[in-house]
Order: C-alpha cells, then sequence, then structure tokens
C-alpha cells in the first residue's frame, strides 16, 4: 500500500502542531470557541451530544495491520475501548477528551493517518470499493486513483471553501460496490470499444433531504485527463453553487438547476483550460503510486483444509457461505468480516477485536485490512487453506458472525445516540431487528437483502438505496420512522420510495415482520430475492402489509 | 409565570470533557438535569442563557431547553433532551454510568 512521501509526512506532522497550539489557545481563553470551531472541524473533531467525536479518514477504506492496531491504542488509550466504523469508510472515536485530541493527532501520524478534511466544504475522504485489488470482475484497481485524488484534494487551495461538502467514490468492477451513482462525483472504471481502460464519470449524485441519481457527463475519459476533468467538475461547481442556501448547496442541486446537457458543456469547456494545464507531473506521480498498489505476492497451495473443514464443519460452512466472495486468484478467497454480531452496534469493533483483525491480516492476510462503506472489515487476501485458521481466530472474539448480505448485516448511523443532527435512534432499532429475526430464525429464509437505517434526513445510513430503508425522524416530539422500499446502492442503482405513514420507536420491528413475511409468500421460488420480487410486483402487496386493516394505528 | 412560555434550563457541554452540564441557581455547572435551574420566564432565561454563553473558558454551545417541574427537580421534556441526561441506549455509558461521581463540574 502507498506510504507517506517526505512531503504528507510533514503535511501531516506541521497539522498536528497547529492544532495543538489551536486547542491550547482554546483551552487558555486565547480564541474564542466562534474562533476554534471551524479549526477543530478541519481535523475532524465534532461536539456531539454526549461527548467530542473524532472522525478519523481511512483513504479508500484501506488500512494496514500497523494502523489498526493503532486505532485499537487510541480506542483502548483515549476513548471507552472500541471504534465505530462508518459509510463513508471512516473511523469515529465517540468519547475523546478536547485536551487528549492533540496526541491522538499525533498517534495518528505516528501511523500515517490523520483526521484532515473529515469535515467542511471540501473534498472529504475518496470512497472505494472495499474489494479493489482482489475482486474476480475487477477491470483494474481503482486505489491508485483513489489516491491520487487524495494528493491532490489534500488541502487543494482552490478547494477548501467549497459551497458544501464533495464526495468522489471510485471503483474499478462492473458490479458496483461503492455506490458511485449516489455521490458527488462517481467514477467508475469501463472499457472502450478499443479495450482500452478509463473511466465513466457520474456528477450529482447524493443522498440526504434531495436524494438524486447522479447523471453521466462522460461515458469514457481517458485516465491521463482523470485530474484536469474531477477539477473542471470542481471548478465548474465552485463557481455555480447555491452558497445562498445549505439545503441547495450540494452539486446534485446545482446539476438539477443547471440541467445535465448544460453543465456537461460547462465541465466540458472548462476542461479544455484545466486539460491544458497538466503538465504530465501528476502522471509520474501515478506511476510511483500505481507501484505502491501492486499485487501481493499470491501463493500457490492447496485448499485440502478448506474443503475438509467445509464439509464437515457447519459453523464454518454457514461462514464460508455468506462471508466469503470469489478472489481473481484461484485458491484464494475475499473474507468479510461482520461487525454485526446479532444485538451488537452495527459497525463497532473493540480493541481487542481490531488486534486481532490486524494479526489475522499480517498472518494469513498480506497484511492488508478494508473497511466497507457497509461498516464491515475485509481481508481481501486470504488463502483457502487458511480459512479454518482464520475463521477459529474471529470466533474468539466475537467476529465469525455468518450474516453477510443478510438482513442483520444493517447499515445504521449513530442516530441519537451519539449524533447532535440525528432527529431519532438507529442503532436500537437495527439492534431489535437483528435479534427478532434471529429469533425467528428466517434470515437465511430471507436470503439477500439491504436494510439500511438512517436517524435523521442527512441519510448517513444511506436508507434511500436499502432494499428497505428507515429514516428515523421527530414527529412532534416523539421517534417515527418512515418506512422506503425499492431503493438499491448497486450498479442498478434506484432511489427508494416512502411507501406511506411512518411508524412509532416499538411498531418498526412488526412492520418489517409483517413486509417480510408478504415477500415470503408472494415470491416465486427462494431465489426470488426482495428487490427482484419487488421490482416484479411494485409497492402494492408490501404496501398491504404495512398498513393492511389492523396495522396502522400506530402510524402518524 | 408567562402563559405561553414553556419553562426552560440552559444547558451545554464541557469543553474539556464534551459533557452535557446545565446551569444551576447559584451559577455553577452540574451534570445532573435535576440540579438545572428552571427559567419560567422569558427573561430570566435568556439573562441566564448570555450569562451562560459568556463562560467560555468551562462550556461550549448553551443553549435554552424545554423542561418542566418535577419532585426531584427539572426534568427533561424532549427525548433528546432525556438522553442527553443519561447516554447512549447501546452501551452503559456516559452519565448513565458516571453519575456515581460528584456531579459539580466548576
Amino acid at each position: 500500500m502507498y506510504s507517506y512521501s517526505d512531503f504528507d509526512e510533514g503535511f501531516v506532522r506541521t497539522r498536528v502542531v497547529q492544532f495543538t497550539g489551536q486547542v491550547a489557545r482554546r483551552l487558555d481563553g486565547s480564541l474564542t470557541e466562534e474562533e476554534f470551531r471551524p479549526l477543530r472541524l478541519m481535523n475532524g473533531l465534532y461536539l456531539q451530544l454526549h461527548a467530542y467525536m473524532l472522525r478519523v479518514a481511512i483513504p479508500y477504506g484501506t488500512l494496514s495491520p500497523n494502523q489498526m492496531r493503532q486505532l485499537a491504542m487510541i480506542a483502548d488509550t483515549y476513548d471507552k475501548g472500541y471504534g465505530h466504523f462508518t459509510t463513508r469508510q471512516n473511523i469515529q472515536f465517540n468519547w475523546p477528551k478536547l485536551p487528549d485530541v492533540p496526541a491522538i493527532l499525533g498517534a495518528l501520524a505516528d501511523v500515517e493517518m490523520h483526521a484532515i478534511q473529515t469535515s467542511g466544504n471540501c473534498v472529504r475522504n475518496v470512497t472505494a470499493d472495499h474489494f479493489a485489488g482482489a475482486a474476480a470482475d475487477e477491470i483494474e484497481d481503482p486505489r491508485p486513483y483513489a489516491e491520487l485524488l487524495r494528493q491532490w484534494s489534500m488541502d487543494h487551495p482552490e478547494f477548501q471553501f467549497l459551497p458544501r461538502k464533495f464526495k468522489i467514490a471510485i471503483t474499478g468492477s462492473p458490479h458496483d460496490r461503492a455506490v458511485t451513482r449516489a455521490h458527488d462525483i462517481g467514477l467508475r472504471m469501463v472499457r472502450n470499444a478499443a479495450g482500452i481502460a478509463g473511466f465513466e464519470v457520474i456528477v450529482g449524485g447524493g443522498l440526504g433531504r434531495t436524494p438524486m441519481l447522479g447523471h453521466v457527463v462522460r461515458q469514457f475519459l481517458p485516465i491521463p485527463d482523470l485530474l484536469p476533468y474531477v477539477e473542471a467538475v470542481l471548478s465548474v461547481y465552485n463557481t455555480l453553487g447555491r452558497r445562498d442556501n445549505k439545503y441547495k448547496a450540494r452539486i446534485k442541486i446545482t446539476v438539477h438547476e443547471t440541467g445535465a446537457t448544460e453543465i456537461t458543456r460547462m465541465i466540458e469547456e472548462r476542461f479544455v483550460e484545466t486539460r491544458a494545464q497538466f503538465g504530465g507531473a501528476d502522471q509520474a506521480l501515478l506511476d510511483d503510486i500505481r507501484a505502491a498498489f501492486a499485487p501481493p505476492a499470491f501463493r500457490n497451495a492447496r485448499a485440502e483444509t478448506y474443503d475438509a473443514a467445509y464439509a464437515k464443519d457447519g459453523a464454518f460452512r454457514a461462514w464460508a457461505d455468506t462471508n466469503l466472495s470469489q478472489h481473481l486468484i484461484d485458491g484464494y478467497a475475499i473474507v468479510t468480516v461482520s461487525l454485526k454480531a446479532h444485538g451488537d452496534t452495527p459497525g463497532d469493533a473493540t480493541g481487542e477485536q481490531m488486534r486481532v483483525l490486524a494479526d489475522l491480516a499480517e498472518i494469513y492476510g498480506h497484511s492488508d485490512l478494508r473497511i466497507s462503506h457497509e461498516q464491515n472489515v475485509i481481508l481481501p487476501h486470504v488463502h483457502k487453506s487458511d480459512l479454518p485458521a482464520v475463521y477459529a481466530a474471529l470466533q474468539a472474539v466475537g467476529l465469525a458472525t455468518a450474516n453477510i448480505g443478510l438482513l442483520s448485516d444493517i447499515i445504521a448511523c449513530p442516530g441519537m445516540d451519539y449524533c447532535s443532527l440525528a432527529t431519532a435512534r438507529s442503532i436500537p432499532v437495527a439492534q431489535e431487528l437483528a435479534m427478532h429475526f434471529k429469533a425467528l430464525d428466517l434470515e437465511h429464509d430471507i436470503g439477500p437483502i439491504k436494510l439500511k437505517i438512517s436517524g435523521c434526513i442527512n441519510a448517513c445510513g444511506h436508507h434511500h438505496v436499502g432494499h428497505i430503508g428507515i429514516l428515523g425522524l421527530d414527529r412532534a416530539g416523539v421517534e417515527n420512522y418512515q418506512i422506503t422500499l425499492g431503493g438499491d446502492g448497486s450498479e442498478l442503482s434506484a432511489i427508494g420510495e416512502k411507501i406511506g405513514p411512518g411508524f412509532a420507536y416499538d411498531q418498526v420491528t412488526p412492520a418489517i415482520e409483517r413486509l417480510l413475511r408478504a415477500y415470503l409468500d408472494v415470491r416465486l421460488e427462494a431465489g426470488e430475492t426482495f428487490i427482484n420480487a419487488y421490482r416484479r410486483l411494485g409497492p402494492a402487496p408490501f404496501k398491504a402489509a404495512l398498513y393492511g386493516e389492523g396495522n396502522h394505528i400506530d402510524a402518524a | 409565570m408567562s402563559r405561553n412560555y414553556t419553562p426552560k434550563v440552559v444547558t451545554a457541554n464541557d469543553l474539556r470533557l464534551g459533557d452535557v452540564v446545565y446551569l444551576t441557581q447559584s451559577g455553577q455547572w452540574s451534570r445532573l438535569h435535576n440540579e438545572a435551574a428552571l427559567y419560567s420566564e422569558e427573561e430570566q432565561a435568556n439573562a441566564a442563557l448570555a450569562s451562560a454563553a459568556a463562560q467560555s473558558l468551562i462550556v461550549v454551545g448553551a443553549y435554552l431547553a424545554d423542561a418542566k417541574a418535577g419532585p426531584h427537580g427539572p426534568e427533561a421534556v424532549h427525548f433528546r433532551e432525556v438522553f442527553r441526561t443519561r447516554g447512549p441506549s447501546n452501551y452503559a455509558h456516559g452519565k448513565q454510568v458516571d453519575l456515581q461521581e460528584p456531579a459539580k463540574v466548576a
């Protein structure tokens, strides 16, 4: 993976020194909170409901074992022994104390990490397919381009005060695991007619209060044009974006108000200028970056231990069936480690669990770890012969839940248990749903499904692209939950439809059970997934299950 | 009491720890909601908020929150404020366990 250059190192260290001074001046009264707030936010430090929260960037979701161990150290030393992995492939610490934050940032810098640009109206952490470099269907590993974008956007003087925050996602695979159409810029690697790899550029997607899927502004962008083209998009947005209204300031609104055709024309016009300003240094840099992402030295080995464990151990088999994905190399597998043990908080890992994951990556996983936007941890390169040992080690620390892609593999934002923006809780809703369907033993029968929960309209829990989305709201001082159906974050992207009135907190689980029992009744056969049944039938049978006679009493 | 004014407490977060605090009658800060001063008059509440906002070396983000009188002191009205009195629901963290310690922070 990429290692910091002297420039990166100097930049991050300088920021730690600066922020150390800023905290000291806040604590001695030299800085007011009004002056300090933008400075702390530039370093990822928020004030939440019960405490400060530090959001640390995990660029394109890639971590080394040493970085994971350092996150564990920070969790144990400065927090309450755990961290929360987010849908932005970041990690959040929920309980840091202000005087400790400079030391935390110093500890992050020691392992080439930071919390810069995890807040503010700038280009945020670039996210990527969590199977990058390992997926069997991949055209090319997208991470060198994500790293190039990271370096380009870091402290970019023109783009530190955009109209609003800006999120870029990239995938190298036709199967979109990075939700590219719901980002300000989505980059999908494609091949042109000559078989050359480039990018389809999607602009103006986003969730939040006005969910929109992005528009394709370029069907095929040659790789050398990546930075000048992205710069042209940012430049047009920076000029047109609605600084007068925070709720209309994202590029999705700019695209919507300007029109996809006109904004495409403006981007292309600006691109002529930006293209001329790039003299090739970016391509030389890209070559260096590519070398840092060279594939590991995969090994050839027999996999009898895997076959034997699969044949005789039912629990291992269940885990292998749900948590493993096809690797590009025969004999290898991609392991998705579930951070969704039934009843636990989605996306949370303890310091001990992080250390075990770091050790497993080092021993069995070519020292590579990923964080998925679905709030799980990936060991992208594990030889099949090592899977029984990996499984046993995961089991020992509560990380062997066999539920990837199933109902309890729920995305949930922190909601009103932590977040000062939230209008309702998310986590306990996820916990109850997971426990309820486990008790019913229906999860495997229901099969693949994406259930996503947000605790406010800002949609950090991606509910709009959940097959089932749940949105927690405050209705006249009471928590109330809207259900949306039919959303999809994959290459078949769709925004879910609101089906009817919301449900009271204690009515959400019964409502979801009715919905899923209706699905089991109407599906053609066990292989027809919930989303496919929804696409075939539309909302009617599901609406009837949710709101049929006697089922709407608590709806508001 | 103003007929249309919902009583308020002044609440904020502790500058250093981030913990939720409430302004008491004596002008100090407590971690306990029921030790907060309850203001039934809008002018009083605004004056208390102004004095709280001026204490920027102790607290951050002071605001007025709806509250009501209870047998042991003011009680939170909105569920958000109720959650702030105890901490998150997914772990025994925050006030629900920390308040075994002395309540006064300043």
